[in-house]
Protein backbone atom coordinates (compact mmCIF):
# COMPACT_ATOMS: atom_id res chain seq x y z
CA UNK A 1 0.00 0.00 0.00
CA UNK A 2 1.38 3.39 -1.03
CA UNK A 3 0.69 6.02 1.66
CA UNK A 4 0.61 9.73 0.89
CA UNK A 5 -1.11 12.98 1.87
CA UNK A 6 -2.56 14.00 -1.49
CA UNK A 7 -3.10 11.34 -4.12
CA UNK A 8 -3.12 13.02 -7.53
CA UNK A 9 -4.78 11.27 -10.45
CA UNK A 10 -3.03 12.56 -13.57
CA UNK A 11 0.58 13.70 -13.96
CA UNK A 12 -0.03 16.55 -16.41
CA UNK A 13 0.95 20.16 -15.72
CA UNK A 14 -1.82 20.72 -13.16
CA UNK A 15 -0.95 17.54 -11.25
CA UNK A 16 2.76 18.33 -11.25
CA UNK A 17 2.24 21.89 -9.99
CA UNK A 18 0.04 20.51 -7.20
CA UNK A 19 3.13 18.71 -5.88
CA UNK A 20 4.89 22.05 -5.53
CA UNK A 21 2.03 23.89 -3.84
CA UNK A 22 1.37 20.94 -1.51
CA UNK A 23 5.06 20.78 -0.67
CA UNK A 24 5.01 24.39 0.53
CA UNK A 25 2.40 23.23 3.06
CA UNK A 26 4.52 20.19 3.98
CA UNK A 27 2.08 17.79 2.32
CA UNK A 28 3.45 14.83 0.38
CA UNK A 29 2.05 13.83 -3.01
CA UNK A 30 1.87 10.70 -5.10
CA UNK A 31 0.74 10.72 -8.74
CA UNK A 32 -0.96 8.02 -10.83
CA UNK A 33 -0.99 8.26 -14.62
CA UNK A 34 -2.09 5.84 -17.33
CA UNK A 35 0.74 7.02 -19.58
CA UNK A 36 4.25 5.70 -19.01
CA UNK A 37 5.69 9.22 -18.59
CA UNK A 38 4.74 12.44 -16.75
CA UNK A 39 3.42 15.49 -18.59
CA UNK A 40 -0.01 14.35 -19.77
CA UNK A 41 -1.11 15.84 -23.09
CA UNK A 42 1.98 18.09 -23.08
CA UNK A 43 4.17 14.99 -23.41
CA UNK A 44 1.83 12.69 -25.30
CA UNK A 45 0.16 14.90 -27.89
CA UNK A 46 2.25 18.00 -28.46
CA UNK A 47 5.70 17.97 -26.76
CA UNK A 48 7.32 19.92 -29.61
CA UNK A 49 4.59 22.56 -29.89
CA UNK A 50 4.97 26.00 -28.34
CA UNK A 51 2.61 27.42 -25.69
CA UNK A 52 2.31 31.22 -25.53
CA UNK A 53 0.04 31.78 -22.52
CA UNK A 54 2.03 30.48 -19.57
CA UNK A 55 2.53 33.64 -17.47
CA UNK A 56 6.16 34.69 -17.51
CA UNK A 57 7.04 32.53 -20.50
CA UNK A 58 6.53 34.39 -23.80
CA UNK A 59 7.02 31.03 -25.50
CA UNK A 60 7.71 27.57 -24.11
CA UNK A 61 7.57 24.12 -25.69
CA UNK A 62 5.07 21.81 -24.01
CA UNK A 63 7.82 19.25 -23.42
CA UNK A 64 10.01 21.89 -21.76
CA UNK A 65 7.13 22.98 -19.54
CA UNK A 66 6.88 19.40 -18.27
CA UNK A 67 10.64 19.25 -17.65
CA UNK A 68 10.49 22.55 -15.74
CA UNK A 69 7.51 21.49 -13.62
CA UNK A 70 9.30 18.24 -12.68
CA UNK A 71 12.39 20.28 -11.75
CA UNK A 72 10.29 22.77 -9.77
CA UNK A 73 8.66 20.06 -7.65
CA UNK A 74 11.48 17.56 -7.31
CA UNK A 75 12.59 18.65 -3.80
CA UNK A 76 9.15 17.61 -2.59
CA UNK A 77 9.92 14.06 -3.72
CA UNK A 78 6.66 13.07 -5.43
CA UNK A 79 5.98 9.37 -5.89
CA UNK A 80 4.76 8.07 -9.26
CA UNK A 81 2.65 5.13 -10.36
CA UNK A 82 3.00 5.40 -14.15
CA UNK A 83 1.51 3.26 -16.89
CA UNK A 84 -1.42 2.34 -14.64
CA UNK A 85 -4.97 3.66 -14.72
CA UNK A 86 -6.81 4.58 -11.53
CA UNK A 87 -9.71 2.17 -11.52
CA UNK A 88 -11.62 2.18 -8.24
CA UNK A 89 -11.93 4.38 -5.18
CA UNK A 90 -13.14 3.19 -1.78
CA UNK A 91 -13.94 5.57 1.04
CA UNK A 92 -12.77 4.21 4.40
CA UNK A 93 -14.50 4.59 7.77
CA UNK A 94 -12.05 7.32 8.76
CA UNK A 95 -12.97 9.28 5.59
CA UNK A 96 -9.66 8.46 3.87
CA UNK A 97 -9.56 6.83 0.44
CA UNK A 98 -8.01 3.77 -1.16
CA UNK A 99 -7.49 4.05 -4.90
CA UNK A 100 -6.61 0.89 -6.83
CA UNK A 101 -5.18 0.85 -10.35
CA UNK A 102 -5.95 -1.58 -13.17
CA UNK A 103 -2.78 -3.44 -12.18
CA UNK A 104 -3.87 -3.76 -8.58
CA UNK A 105 -1.54 -1.15 -7.04
CA UNK A 106 -3.21 0.33 -3.96
CA UNK A 107 -2.83 3.91 -2.76
CA UNK A 108 -4.07 5.29 0.55
CA UNK A 109 -4.58 9.03 1.17
CA UNK A 110 -6.85 11.41 3.11
CA UNK A 111 -7.24 13.65 0.05
CA UNK A 112 -7.64 12.73 -3.62
CA UNK A 113 -7.07 15.35 -6.31
CA UNK A 114 -8.28 14.37 -9.77
CA UNK A 115 -6.17 16.24 -12.31
CA UNK A 116 -7.06 13.88 -15.10
CA UNK A 117 -7.36 16.29 -18.03
CA UNK A 118 -9.58 14.78 -20.69
CA UNK A 119 -9.24 11.35 -19.10
CA UNK A 120 -6.87 8.47 -19.55
CA UNK A 121 -5.45 7.81 -22.98
CA UNK A 122 -6.81 4.65 -24.58
CA UNK A 123 -5.58 3.19 -27.86
CA UNK A 124 -7.77 3.89 -30.88
CA UNK A 125 -8.94 0.61 -32.32
CA UNK A 126 -9.28 0.16 -36.08
CA UNK A 127 -12.68 -0.74 -37.46
CA UNK A 128 -12.13 -4.38 -38.31
CA UNK A 129 -15.26 -6.39 -37.62
CA UNK A 130 -13.67 -9.34 -35.81
CA UNK A 131 -10.76 -7.54 -34.13
CA UNK A 132 -12.07 -8.04 -30.60
CA UNK A 133 -11.96 -11.82 -31.11
CA UNK A 134 -8.18 -11.65 -31.35
CA UNK A 135 -7.36 -9.18 -28.58
CA UNK A 136 -4.52 -10.68 -26.52
CA UNK A 137 -4.35 -13.74 -28.80
CA UNK A 138 -2.43 -12.00 -31.54
CA UNK A 139 -3.71 -8.42 -31.53
CA UNK A 140 -2.10 -5.89 -29.19
CA UNK A 141 -2.72 -2.13 -29.27
CA UNK A 142 0.18 -1.28 -26.98
CA UNK A 143 3.61 -2.87 -26.91
CA UNK A 144 4.42 -3.65 -23.31
CA UNK A 145 7.16 -6.24 -23.61
CA UNK A 146 9.01 -6.36 -26.96
CA UNK A 147 10.39 -9.82 -26.09
CA UNK A 148 6.94 -11.24 -26.77
CA UNK A 149 7.71 -10.69 -30.46
CA UNK A 150 11.10 -12.43 -30.55
CA UNK A 151 11.33 -14.63 -33.65
CA UNK A 152 7.65 -14.02 -34.44
CA UNK A 153 6.05 -12.66 -37.60
CA UNK A 154 4.67 -9.21 -36.83
CA UNK A 155 2.38 -6.90 -38.80
CA UNK A 156 2.25 -3.25 -37.71
CA UNK A 157 -0.31 -0.76 -39.04
CA UNK A 158 -0.12 3.02 -38.74
CA UNK A 159 1.64 6.03 -40.19
CA UNK A 160 2.94 7.95 -37.18
CA UNK A 161 6.00 7.89 -35.00
CA UNK A 162 5.01 4.91 -32.91
CA UNK A 163 4.39 2.74 -35.98
CA UNK A 164 7.74 3.80 -37.44
CA UNK A 165 9.72 3.49 -34.22
CA UNK A 166 8.33 0.07 -33.30
CA UNK A 167 8.89 -1.22 -36.83
CA UNK A 168 12.52 -0.17 -36.55
CA UNK A 169 12.92 -1.67 -33.10
CA UNK A 170 11.15 -4.93 -33.84
CA UNK A 171 13.09 -5.45 -37.08
CA UNK A 172 15.91 -6.61 -34.79
CA UNK A 173 13.68 -8.78 -32.61
CA UNK A 174 10.97 -10.33 -34.74
CA UNK A 175 11.63 -12.81 -37.52
CA UNK A 176 9.55 -10.73 -39.93
CA UNK A 177 8.18 -7.17 -39.73
CA UNK A 178 5.53 -5.88 -42.12
CA UNK A 179 4.50 -2.22 -41.93
CA UNK A 180 1.20 -1.26 -43.49
CA UNK A 181 -0.05 2.30 -43.99
CA UNK A 182 -2.87 3.85 -45.92
CA UNK A 183 -0.57 6.30 -47.69
CA UNK A 184 2.95 6.29 -49.07
CA UNK A 185 3.84 9.26 -46.86
CA UNK A 186 4.50 8.83 -43.18
CA UNK A 187 4.04 11.40 -40.46
CA UNK A 188 7.01 11.09 -38.19
CA UNK A 189 10.48 12.35 -37.40
CA UNK A 190 12.54 12.54 -40.56
CA UNK A 191 15.27 10.24 -39.20
CA UNK A 192 12.67 7.56 -38.35
CA UNK A 193 11.26 7.74 -41.88
CA UNK A 194 14.77 7.51 -43.34
CA UNK A 195 15.66 4.58 -41.10
CA UNK A 196 12.57 2.66 -42.22
CA UNK A 197 13.51 3.40 -45.84
CA UNK A 198 16.98 1.98 -45.15
CA UNK A 199 15.59 -1.15 -43.47
CA UNK A 200 13.15 -1.61 -46.32
CA UNK A 201 16.00 -1.44 -48.84
CA UNK A 202 17.92 -4.03 -46.78
CA UNK A 203 14.88 -6.27 -46.81
CA UNK A 204 14.44 -6.11 -43.02
CA UNK A 205 11.06 -4.41 -43.15
CA UNK A 206 8.36 -5.41 -45.56
CA UNK A 207 6.54 -2.17 -46.44
CA UNK A 208 3.06 -2.30 -47.94
CA UNK A 209 1.50 1.04 -48.97
CA UNK A 210 -1.03 2.39 -49.70
CA UNK A 211 -2.92 -0.37 -48.02
CA UNK A 212 -5.02 -1.26 -45.03
CA UNK A 213 -5.99 -4.29 -43.01
CA UNK A 214 -9.59 -5.22 -43.66
CA UNK A 215 -9.88 -8.57 -41.92
CA UNK A 216 -8.25 -11.00 -39.51
CA UNK A 217 -7.99 -14.75 -40.00
CA UNK A 218 -7.60 -17.48 -37.39
CA UNK A 219 -9.46 -19.88 -35.14
CA UNK A 220 -8.49 -19.41 -31.51
CA UNK A 221 -5.47 -17.26 -32.33
CA UNK A 222 -4.39 -14.94 -35.14
CA UNK A 223 -2.98 -16.72 -38.21
CA UNK A 224 -3.09 -14.04 -40.90
CA UNK A 225 -4.29 -10.56 -41.80
CA UNK A 226 -6.24 -9.63 -44.90
CA UNK A 227 -4.76 -6.66 -46.70
CA UNK A 228 -6.35 -4.43 -49.29
CA UNK A 229 -3.78 -2.61 -51.37
CA UNK A 230 -4.70 0.17 -53.76
CA UNK A 231 -1.42 0.53 -55.66
CA UNK A 232 -2.06 0.63 -59.46
CA UNK A 233 -4.86 -1.93 -59.32
CA UNK A 234 -6.81 -2.76 -56.22
CA UNK A 235 -6.07 -6.19 -54.80
CA UNK A 236 -6.69 -8.17 -51.67
CA UNK A 237 -4.36 -10.74 -50.18
CA UNK A 238 -3.43 -12.41 -46.93
CA UNK A 239 -0.18 -12.27 -45.00
CA UNK A 240 0.52 -14.96 -42.42
CA UNK A 241 1.57 -13.58 -39.06
CA UNK A 242 1.61 -14.26 -35.33
CA UNK A 243 0.92 -10.71 -34.18
CA UNK A 244 -0.94 -7.68 -35.49
CA UNK A 245 -0.17 -4.38 -33.78
CA UNK A 246 -2.43 -1.48 -34.87
CA UNK A 247 -0.83 1.82 -33.78
CA UNK A 248 -3.37 4.54 -34.55
CA UNK A 249 -2.68 6.82 -31.63
CA UNK A 250 -4.46 7.34 -28.35
CA UNK A 251 -7.68 9.09 -27.53
CA UNK A 252 -8.62 10.29 -24.05
CA UNK A 253 -11.62 8.83 -22.29
CA UNK A 254 -12.92 9.85 -18.88
CA UNK A 255 -12.96 6.13 -18.11
CA UNK A 256 -13.48 4.60 -14.66
CA UNK A 257 -13.50 8.01 -12.92
CA UNK A 258 -16.96 8.47 -14.40
CA UNK A 259 -18.18 5.72 -12.04
CA UNK A 260 -16.76 7.16 -8.82
CA UNK A 261 -20.06 8.68 -7.76
CA UNK A 262 -19.01 12.18 -8.74
CA UNK A 263 -21.34 14.66 -10.36
CA UNK A 264 -20.50 14.72 -14.07
CA UNK A 265 -21.54 17.33 -16.60
CA UNK A 266 -20.28 17.62 -20.19
CA UNK A 267 -17.69 14.87 -19.67
CA UNK A 268 -16.19 16.81 -16.77
CA UNK A 269 -16.46 16.73 -12.97
CA UNK A 270 -18.58 19.42 -11.34
CA UNK A 271 -16.73 21.28 -8.56
CA UNK A 272 -17.28 24.16 -6.19
CA UNK A 273 -15.33 26.93 -7.84
CA UNK A 274 -16.36 29.55 -5.28
CA UNK A 275 -14.22 27.86 -2.65
CA UNK A 276 -11.81 25.00 -3.20
CA UNK A 277 -12.66 22.90 -6.29
CA UNK A 278 -14.06 20.10 -4.15
CA UNK A 279 -16.43 17.63 -5.80
CA UNK A 280 -19.73 16.42 -4.36
CA UNK A 281 -17.69 13.87 -2.37
CA UNK A 282 -15.83 15.60 0.50
CA UNK A 283 -12.11 14.90 0.28
CA UNK A 284 -12.16 14.40 -3.49
CA UNK A 285 -11.16 17.45 -5.53
CA UNK A 286 -11.01 17.93 -9.29
CA UNK A 287 -8.62 20.45 -10.83
CA UNK A 288 -7.52 21.44 -14.32
CA UNK A 289 -9.21 20.41 -17.56
CA UNK A 290 -11.14 17.57 -15.87
CA UNK A 291 -13.43 19.85 -13.89
CA UNK A 292 -16.25 22.15 -14.84
CA UNK A 293 -18.00 25.14 -13.28
CA UNK A 294 -19.69 28.25 -14.64
CA UNK A 295 -17.16 30.12 -16.76
CA UNK A 296 -14.62 27.28 -16.78
CA UNK A 297 -11.69 27.66 -19.18
CA UNK A 298 -9.51 24.69 -20.01
CA UNK A 299 -6.19 26.46 -19.73
CA UNK A 300 -2.99 25.29 -18.05
CA UNK A 301 -2.77 28.57 -16.17
CA UNK A 302 -6.25 28.05 -14.71
CA UNK A 303 -5.19 24.56 -13.59
CA UNK A 304 -2.28 26.09 -11.68
CA UNK A 305 -4.60 28.45 -9.83
CA UNK A 306 -7.07 25.69 -9.02
CA UNK A 307 -4.26 23.44 -7.72
CA UNK A 308 -3.04 26.20 -5.40
CA UNK A 309 -6.43 26.82 -3.80
CA UNK A 310 -7.15 23.10 -3.58
CA UNK A 311 -3.95 22.52 -1.57
CA UNK A 312 -5.10 25.01 1.06
CA UNK A 313 -8.32 23.04 1.48
CA UNK A 314 -6.37 19.77 1.59
CA UNK A 315 -4.23 21.17 4.41
CA UNK A 316 -7.33 21.85 6.48
CA UNK A 317 -8.61 18.31 5.96
CA UNK A 318 -5.26 16.74 6.84
CA UNK A 319 -4.48 19.10 9.76
CA UNK A 320 -7.88 19.96 11.24
CA UNK A 321 -7.86 23.09 13.38
CA UNK A 322 -4.15 23.73 12.86
CA UNK A 323 -3.18 27.36 12.22
CA UNK A 324 -1.19 28.41 9.21
CA UNK A 325 -0.81 31.32 6.84
CA UNK A 326 0.11 31.35 3.21
CA UNK A 327 3.81 32.15 2.80
CA UNK A 328 5.60 33.95 0.00
CA UNK A 329 8.43 31.78 -1.35
CA UNK A 330 10.58 34.89 -1.81
CA UNK A 331 10.31 35.60 1.92
CA UNK A 332 10.38 32.09 3.37
CA UNK A 333 12.40 30.18 0.83
CA UNK A 334 11.63 26.52 0.13
CA UNK A 335 12.55 23.63 2.40
CA UNK A 336 12.54 20.42 0.41
CA UNK A 337 11.63 17.03 1.84
CA UNK A 338 15.06 15.95 0.61
CA UNK A 339 16.80 18.31 3.05
CA UNK A 340 17.59 20.99 0.46
CA UNK A 341 16.81 24.64 1.03
CA UNK A 342 16.30 27.36 -1.55
CA UNK A 343 16.20 30.96 -0.37
CA UNK A 344 16.71 34.47 -1.59
CA UNK A 345 20.32 35.63 -1.16
CA UNK A 346 20.74 37.96 1.82
CA UNK A 347 21.26 41.59 0.93
CA UNK A 348 24.71 42.78 1.85
CA UNK A 349 24.84 45.84 4.10
CA UNK A 350 27.94 47.84 3.55
CA UNK A 351 28.72 51.35 4.57
CA UNK A 352 29.45 53.82 1.79
CA UNK A 353 32.48 55.89 2.74
CA UNK B 1 -24.39 40.54 -37.69
CA UNK B 2 -23.18 41.23 -41.18
CA UNK B 3 -19.97 39.23 -40.67
CA UNK B 4 -21.99 36.14 -39.85
CA UNK B 5 -22.58 33.44 -42.44
CA UNK B 6 -25.27 30.79 -42.54
CA UNK B 7 -24.11 27.20 -42.42
CA UNK B 8 -25.73 23.81 -41.86
CA UNK B 9 -24.20 21.22 -39.57
CA UNK B 10 -25.57 17.70 -39.20
CA UNK B 11 -24.62 16.36 -35.77
CA UNK B 12 -23.69 12.78 -34.91
CA UNK B 13 -27.33 11.94 -34.20
CA UNK B 14 -28.35 13.09 -37.67
CA UNK B 15 -30.00 16.32 -36.51
CA UNK B 16 -29.50 19.24 -38.89
CA UNK B 17 -28.63 22.58 -37.26
CA UNK B 18 -28.91 25.82 -39.21
CA UNK B 19 -26.55 28.22 -37.49
CA UNK B 20 -24.86 31.57 -37.86
CA UNK B 21 -21.10 31.44 -37.80
CA UNK B 22 -19.02 34.55 -37.12
CA UNK B 23 -16.23 35.13 -39.60
CA UNK B 24 -14.45 37.89 -37.70
CA UNK B 25 -13.43 35.97 -34.57
CA UNK B 26 -10.74 33.73 -36.08
CA UNK B 27 -12.95 30.72 -35.44
CA UNK B 28 -12.67 27.45 -37.25
CA UNK B 29 -15.44 24.95 -37.95
CA UNK B 30 -14.50 22.78 -34.95
CA UNK B 31 -14.81 25.80 -32.67
CA UNK B 32 -18.16 26.73 -34.20
CA UNK B 33 -19.42 23.23 -33.38
CA UNK B 34 -18.14 23.57 -29.83
CA UNK B 35 -19.56 27.03 -29.34
CA UNK B 36 -23.02 25.75 -30.31
CA UNK B 37 -22.42 22.55 -28.28
CA UNK B 38 -23.41 20.34 -31.21
CA UNK B 39 -21.17 17.54 -29.90
CA UNK B 40 -20.44 16.77 -26.24
CA UNK B 41 -17.33 18.38 -24.75
CA UNK B 42 -14.45 15.93 -24.73
CA UNK B 43 -15.59 14.30 -27.97
CA UNK B 44 -14.55 17.08 -30.34
CA UNK B 45 -11.47 19.26 -30.55
CA UNK B 46 -9.59 16.96 -28.20
CA UNK B 47 -6.12 18.11 -29.33
CA UNK B 48 -7.23 21.74 -29.27
CA UNK B 49 -7.08 22.24 -33.03
CA UNK B 50 -3.62 21.03 -33.99
CA UNK B 51 -4.80 18.47 -36.60
CA UNK B 52 -3.54 15.79 -34.27
CA UNK B 53 -6.60 13.82 -33.18
CA UNK B 54 -9.28 13.80 -35.93
CA UNK B 55 -12.06 14.19 -33.36
CA UNK B 56 -13.43 17.08 -35.45
CA UNK B 57 -13.57 15.10 -38.69
CA UNK B 58 -16.55 16.06 -40.84
CA UNK B 59 -17.91 15.30 -44.29
CA UNK B 60 -18.35 18.29 -46.57
CA UNK B 61 -21.76 18.02 -48.26
CA UNK B 62 -21.86 21.31 -50.20
CA UNK B 63 -19.75 22.45 -53.14
CA UNK B 64 -18.31 25.29 -51.06
CA UNK B 65 -14.78 26.45 -51.87
CA UNK B 66 -12.61 25.45 -48.91
CA UNK B 67 -8.96 26.11 -48.11
CA UNK B 68 -6.70 23.49 -49.60
CA UNK B 69 -5.66 20.63 -47.35
CA UNK B 70 -2.25 21.02 -45.75
CA UNK B 71 0.18 18.17 -45.12
CA UNK B 72 -0.64 17.65 -41.45
CA UNK B 73 -4.39 17.49 -42.09
CA UNK B 74 -3.86 15.01 -44.91
CA UNK B 75 -1.55 12.91 -42.74
CA UNK B 76 -4.02 12.88 -39.85
CA UNK B 77 -6.90 11.89 -42.10
CA UNK B 78 -4.82 9.06 -43.50
CA UNK B 79 -4.67 7.57 -40.00
CA UNK B 80 -8.21 8.38 -38.91
CA UNK B 81 -11.21 6.08 -39.07
CA UNK B 82 -14.51 6.54 -40.99
CA UNK B 83 -12.64 8.60 -43.61
CA UNK B 84 -14.41 9.33 -46.90
CA UNK B 85 -13.47 11.26 -50.00
CA UNK B 86 -15.14 14.40 -48.63
CA UNK B 87 -13.59 14.20 -45.16
CA UNK B 88 -11.98 17.29 -43.65
CA UNK B 89 -10.82 18.28 -40.19
CA UNK B 90 -13.06 21.04 -38.88
CA UNK B 91 -10.17 22.63 -37.00
CA UNK B 92 -8.38 23.34 -40.27
CA UNK B 93 -11.32 25.21 -41.83
CA UNK B 94 -11.23 28.87 -40.82
CA UNK B 95 -14.64 30.49 -41.27
CA UNK B 96 -14.69 33.20 -43.90
CA UNK B 97 -17.49 35.08 -45.72
CA UNK B 98 -17.04 33.00 -48.89
CA UNK B 99 -18.27 29.94 -46.99
CA UNK B 100 -21.88 31.15 -46.85
CA UNK B 101 -24.09 28.10 -47.36
CA UNK B 102 -21.52 25.54 -46.21
CA UNK B 103 -23.05 22.18 -45.28
CA UNK B 104 -21.18 19.56 -43.30
CA UNK B 105 -21.90 16.41 -41.34
CA UNK B 106 -19.90 15.41 -38.27
CA UNK B 107 -18.13 12.06 -38.62
CA UNK B 108 -18.82 9.45 -35.92
CA UNK B 109 -16.86 9.63 -32.71
CA UNK B 110 -13.85 7.34 -32.61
Amino acid sequence: MIETDILIIGAGPTGLFTVFEAGLLKLKCHLIDALPQAGGQCSEIYPKKPIYDIPGFPEILAGDLTTNLLEQCKQFEPGFTLGERAETIEKQEDDTFIVTTNKGTKHHAPVVAIAGGLGSFEPRKPLIHNISDFEDVGVEYIIKDPEVYRDKRVVIAGGGDSALDWSIFLSNVASEVTLIHRRNEFRGHLDSVEKVQELKNEGKINLITPAEIIGLVGDDKLDAVVIKQAQHIEKEFEIECDHFIPLFGLSPKLGPIANWGLEIEKNAIVVNNALDYQTNVPGIFAIGDVNTYPGKLKLILCGFHEATLMCQAAYKIINPGKRFVMKYTTVSGIDGFDGTRKEAPKAVVKKIE
Amino acid sequence: MEQDINIKITDREGVIHKIQAPTDMAMNLMEIVRSYELAPEGTIGVCGGMAMCASCQCYVLSETDLPEMQDDEEAMLSEAFHVKGNSRLGCQIQMNPEMEGLEVELAPES
